[in-house]
């Protein structure tokens, strides 16, 4: 079997969220550099505060401020930075409860070495330069072993509280489509279509996926398909995609391939809009360089029966 | 209603690092027909078919209704699919034979996790406001976890690394592993946690089937029946928890019954070796309990299946009368988030 394929794959997005208004109070906080937190039913504090009662959840709203300085309640050195992660040189995971606050936050600490890391060390925030109402205004902790920083008394409430944030993600793959759709794809570099057929049924499947989903068996013998093949129905396009050349209207069809078992769709060309119809028989039209077929044009052959069609509609 | 279900058939992958020679559906088929073939039942013969998996290992959406393929779907079949490990997908379909609507049930999962890099994939299920943002991943987790552990006093590296060694040895005797036999402890990833106190990442599938009843009885010799299953989650901001404990796998093994008399052998869910520590005390386990047989997590952890194969593995000793009773643990969410405890028991020898 030749080698299966693999390409390069990026999922990005930047995710827009919108916040309640106790992770309003404490985001907008961080770029005030105030630290906020929430007061629990039971009188506790909780740092980072959340909407509800992580116990009860209760609906809590009682916004008190904690210190910027406080203490590691556990840590982790972790000797190789990951992409995004809030130092880039070695630094200490660490949970952190602030003074004032039953809780601990995640963040990072920077350190010279695991060393100088312990549990129960004191540490203070270090607010990063430039503060926009996220997570990241803690640029991390550093070691503090002064008194401790008392809270400014602030209420809570901000003039221009934030109520959103753009978290962007982004992950990196390498994608392989396994064994049937490489040698599909192989095969469309070739300008050749290839399907498999089911070992139980006998459909042909194009494009092959691997498997028959009527009999639940793996599809292996390999079948080439077209190229030409039927109009088995079709739909007139009025809107004009972004990105896209294609002037309006244009027709987007199924086309059952001859020998295949089910239809593919592509772009039918080479003829006006209004003319194209079930049982018309077209072929693929390929451009350089293109990995499929750029549309199907009319062979000019006569019209397919329904009959020969209609179990592939 | 009250039925007795069990789990008649369990079937899995070889659990390797990559798998690039095949899509899930690939992966995946050869489990569903062992699984089927082992009760001689056909998928026109399943009640309902539920299945667990995430799209975010091997980025690509909605892998899951192209691994519907393997099953056979068409005409349509009665099918539901979940987020989240097989385990949890088992439980559904508990609950749908628990109903009479269904006698048997196709449970499956799989995860192909060698695409991608599956420690930063494991940061986009934590708090997108204050936790995601950081990017700390599942290691970094773990180990703040480790950490506390040992700050308590209730483990210490070499202990951690007595976990490892034990579970890759046990693994020696199980074919579809991933990491057995002697298995350097090697160096710190995130420490105080080293490779070898970490699952492997690789690909996997595996699949169960349960029956209700007497049809239970009609497929399989001797059926591994869930006496007690329940599931319970905990917080998830990190800092409210204590990570030394894990009240919600306690509280979900006394919802399933666990302590009402001991069991022989558990099969639990414990991706980093510490996270054994914390289980074997939240569930009780003493010395006389046969803990991960099978290796465990740290021998295969094909994420979305993992959980799955622990309730598998269980049942699979209960069907070869090497266990009376025995306990399956699946786990999701960092540090032990949430955690779903079933009870198996074998008819009386």
């Amino acid at each position: 079997m030749p080698e299966v394929l693999t390409a390069p794959l990026t999922v990005e997005f930047p995710f827009t969220r919108s916040l309640g208004p106790v992770q309003s109070a404490f985001l907008t906080g961080l770029r005030e550099r105030v630290v906020l937190g929430v007061r629990t039913g039971d009188g506790r504090v909780l740092v980072p505060p959340v909407e509800y009662d992580p116990v009860t959840a209760d609906e809590i709203r009682d916004l008190v401020e904690v210190a910027p300085t406080g203490t590691v309640t556990t840590w982790a050195w972790n000797h190789e930075p990951r992409r995004g992660q809030p130092l880039d040189t070695p630094f200490a995971w660490v949970l952190v409860r602030l003074d004032g606050a039953d809780t601990a936050l995640l963040h990072a600490l920077d350190a010279p070495g695991p060393d100088a890391v312990h549990t129960g060390m004191r540490v203070r925030v270090r607010w990063a330069a430039e503060r926009e109402g996220a997570i990241t205004d803690i640029a991390c902790f550093e070691s503090y072993d002064g008194e401790q920083e008392q809270p400014t008394g602030h209420s809570g409430e901000f003039a221009d509280a934030i109520t959103k944030i753009v978290t962007p993600a982004r992950l990196d793959y390498r994608y392989s489509p396994g064994r049937a759709q490489t040698a599909y794809l192989r095969a469309l570099a070739d300008r050749r279509t290839v399907g498999e057929r089911c070992p139980s049924c006998h459909k042909v499947y194009v494009p092959p996926r691997g498997a028959c989903p009527t009999c639940g068996v793996a599809t292996t013998e390999q079948v080439e398909v077209g190229p030409a093949g039927t109009v088995t129905t079709f739909c007139i396009v009025n809107i004009k995609a972004k990105n896209l050349d294609i002037e309006v209207p244009y027709v987007y069809a199924h086309i059952a391939l001859d020998g295949a078992g089910l239809a593919l769709h592509g772009r039918i060309g080479g003829i006006p809009y209004d003319q194209v119809r079930m049982g018309l028989r077209v072929e693929p039209v390929w451009t350089e360089g293109a990995r499929h077929p750029d549309h199907y044009r009319p062979t000019g052959e006569p019209d397919a029966e329904y009959d020969t069609y209609k179990e592939l509609l | 209603m009250t039925r007795d279900i069990a789990l008649v058939a369990f079937a899995q992958t070889d659990h390797r690092r990559t798998s690039d020679e095949l899509s899930e559906v690939e992966m995946l088929m050869p489990v569903l027909h062992d699984v089927l073939g082992q009760t001689g039942l056909k998928t026109a013969d399943i009640g309902f078919t539920c299945s667990g998996s995430s799209d975010y290992l091997a980025g690509r959406a909605f892998s899951f209704t192209l691994a519907l393929d393997g099953v056979g779907a068409w005409p349509p079949i009665s099918e539901s699919h979940v987020e989240m490990d097989g385990a949890w997908a088992l439980y559904e379909a508990w609950t749908k034979l628990l109903t009479g609507d269904a006698d048997t049930a196709l449970v499956y999962s799989y995860g192909k996790s060698s695409p991608g890099s599956v420690r930063d994939v494991l940061t986009r299920q934590l708090d997108p406001y204050y936790v995601a943002p950081l990017w700390p991943d599942s290691v970094a987790l773990a180990a703040l976890q480790a950490q506390s552990l040992i700050d308590a006093g209730e483990t210490d590296e070499p202990a951690l690394a007595a976990v490892a060694a034990r579970s890759r040895t046990d693994a020696a005797a199980n074919s579809r592993a991933q990491l057995r036999g002697s298995v350097p402890h090697g160096d710190y990833l995130v420490r105080p946690l080293r490779t070898g106190d970490c699952s492997p990442i690789g690909d996997g599938a595996a699949a169960v089937v349960l029956a209700a009843g007497e049809r239970a009885r009609e497929l399989c010799e001797r059926p591994a029946w869930i006496r007690g299953i329940d599931h319970r989650i905990e917080a998830h901001s990190l800092g409210v928890r204590d990570l030394t404990d894990s009240p919600s796998a306690r509280l979900a093994a006394e919802k399933a019954g666990v302590f009402e008399r001991p069991v022989d052998t558990a099969e639990l869910h414990a991706p980093f070796t510490s996270q054994e520590i914390v289980l074997r005390k939240a569930l009780r386990l003493g010395e006389d309990v046969r803990v991960n047989p099978s290796g465990g997590a740290l021998a295969a952890n094909p994420l979305m299946a993992a959980g799955l194969i622990r309730l598998g593995e269980a049942a699979a000793a209960i069907h070869r009368g090497e266990s009376d009773r025995a306990l399956g643990h699946a786990t999701s969410g960092p540090c032990l988030q949430q955690n779903l405890v079933a009870v198996l028991e074998g008819d009386p020898r």
